[in-house]
């Protein structure tokens, strides 16, 4: 029988090195975590982890994120899912705190400014790729379409708030998902 | 003062965004915008930073926004309010893990919020594509402006490279290389 506080220890530990060996985030994080949280330390199983994107999808927030404290709780209760948490956004923090303070000065650089212009068409294109891999995933009906095409008019061109959007799309879902399975029940 | 609207705005974005990733480039976008915090072009430099850089896309940029605006403090207060609205919602969920799975209403909410990020990247990608491409603003005279055509080269080959399935990190790494060449050669040229 371990110790609370060396199991706490673990995960801050675990997810620490996952924070640290993730780039881009994201999806990018499941493999490793997989690796670390499920085959090293026997934590969850396979299946717990796809349920736990699917959760992660669902809830608000970063998925990485969500998967440590889901795991965390599940390990060590409240402190566990701290830990787990607190562990998988340091290396982030410090990182991203010292980048800060060194980017101000290298941008001032002529190389570091001429890199940066061709940088910014690079990232365009990261997004563009998000996007068509959003878009695939997004379930093929008109209604889907037209939620796209109305979240996308509000805010590219009416200038609507992104959380008024998202609230509105949201109960939009819930309104239409329940007609749709009220119409099917009758 | 400004410390309790980091903590707040972020913990905004980190309430309303679903899917994590480049779903919440768009609220972020928008109060970093709404606040000065942060130019576009600063955003989009700090999204291949992010790229380059381990950890989620959302608590990099808390991060960096709060160390840019005050300090350590600052980005302390900001990564703080992105985490905890995902950190106190998944302790609740792992509780009621499978009736909340099977809920309707979270069903019926995701048949709306999944097509709906779809359309909100969509928006903040053409906002972002306008800052690089016509960073001076908007006017006929930008299609005689050789960087225009730089810019738009530099986008389509690596756009290509990102369908090809190549890492993020060397998708920034060849524009970094073009946009250097391109810079020095630049300086060469008789017309700018």
């Amino acid at each position: 029988m371990k110790t609370n506080g060396k199991r706490y220890l673990e995960l801050f530990l675990t997810f620490t090195k996952v924070g640290l060996f993730t780039f881009g985030g994201g999806y990018a994080m499941i493999p490793l975590i997989q690796k670390e949280a499920g085959e090293k330390k026997k934590w969850i199983s396979d299946d717990d982890l796809l349920e736990i994107v699917a959760i992660a999808e669902s809830t608000p927030g970063p998925i990485a994120v969500n998967a440590a404290t889901f795991i965390g709780s599940r390990v060590g209760g409240f402190f566990g899912a701290f830990c787990a948490t607190f562990g998988l956004v340091l290396p982030s923090f410090l990182i991203i705190l010292a980048l800060s303070y060194l980017l101000k000065t290298f941008q001032e650089f002529r190389p570091v400014a001429y890199a940066f212009r061709g940088i910014r068409a690079g990232v365009l294109a990261l997004i563009l790729k998000a996007l068509w891999t959003m878009w695939k995933k997004a379930p093929k009906k008109v209604f889907s379409y037209l939620i796209m095409a109305a979240a996308f008019v509000c805010v590219a061109f009416l200038k609507v708030h992104v959380v008024i959007v998202i609230v509105g799309c949201a109960l939009a879902g819930l309104t239409y998902t329940l007609l749709a399975e009220r119409r099917r029940a009758q | 003062m400004t410390f309790l609207t980091l903590f707040l705005t972020f913990l905004k974005i980190g309430t309303f965004t679903f899917g994590g990733g480049y779903a919440m480039l768009p609220l972020i976008r928008e109060e970093v915008a709404a606040h000065g915090w942060l130019t576009e072009q600063a955003l989009i430099d700090f999204i291949a930073v992010s790229e380059s850089t381990p950890g989620p896309f959302a608590i990099n940029i808390a991060t960096f926004v709060g160390s840019r605006v005050c300090g350590v403090f600052g980005a302390a207060c900001a990564t703080l309010g992105v985490v905890l609205p995902s950190f106190i919602i998944i302790l609740i969920v792992a509780k009621a893990f499978d009736r909340f799975r099977e809920s309707k209403s979270v069903r019926g909410c995701m048949a709306g919020l999944k097509p709906a990020v779809v359309g909100l990247i969509g928006a903040a990608l053409l906002s972002l594509a306008l800052t690089v491409f016509f960073p001076g603003g908007f006017a006929g005279s930008v299609f005689t402006d050789v960087s225009f055509y730089f810019s738009l080269a530099v986008f389509a080959l690596c756009a290509v490279l990102a369908f090809k399935k190549l890492h993020p990190v060397a998708v920034i790494g060849i524009a970094a290389a073009l946009g250097l060449i391109g810079g020095y050669v630049g300086e060469w040229l008789p017309v700018k």
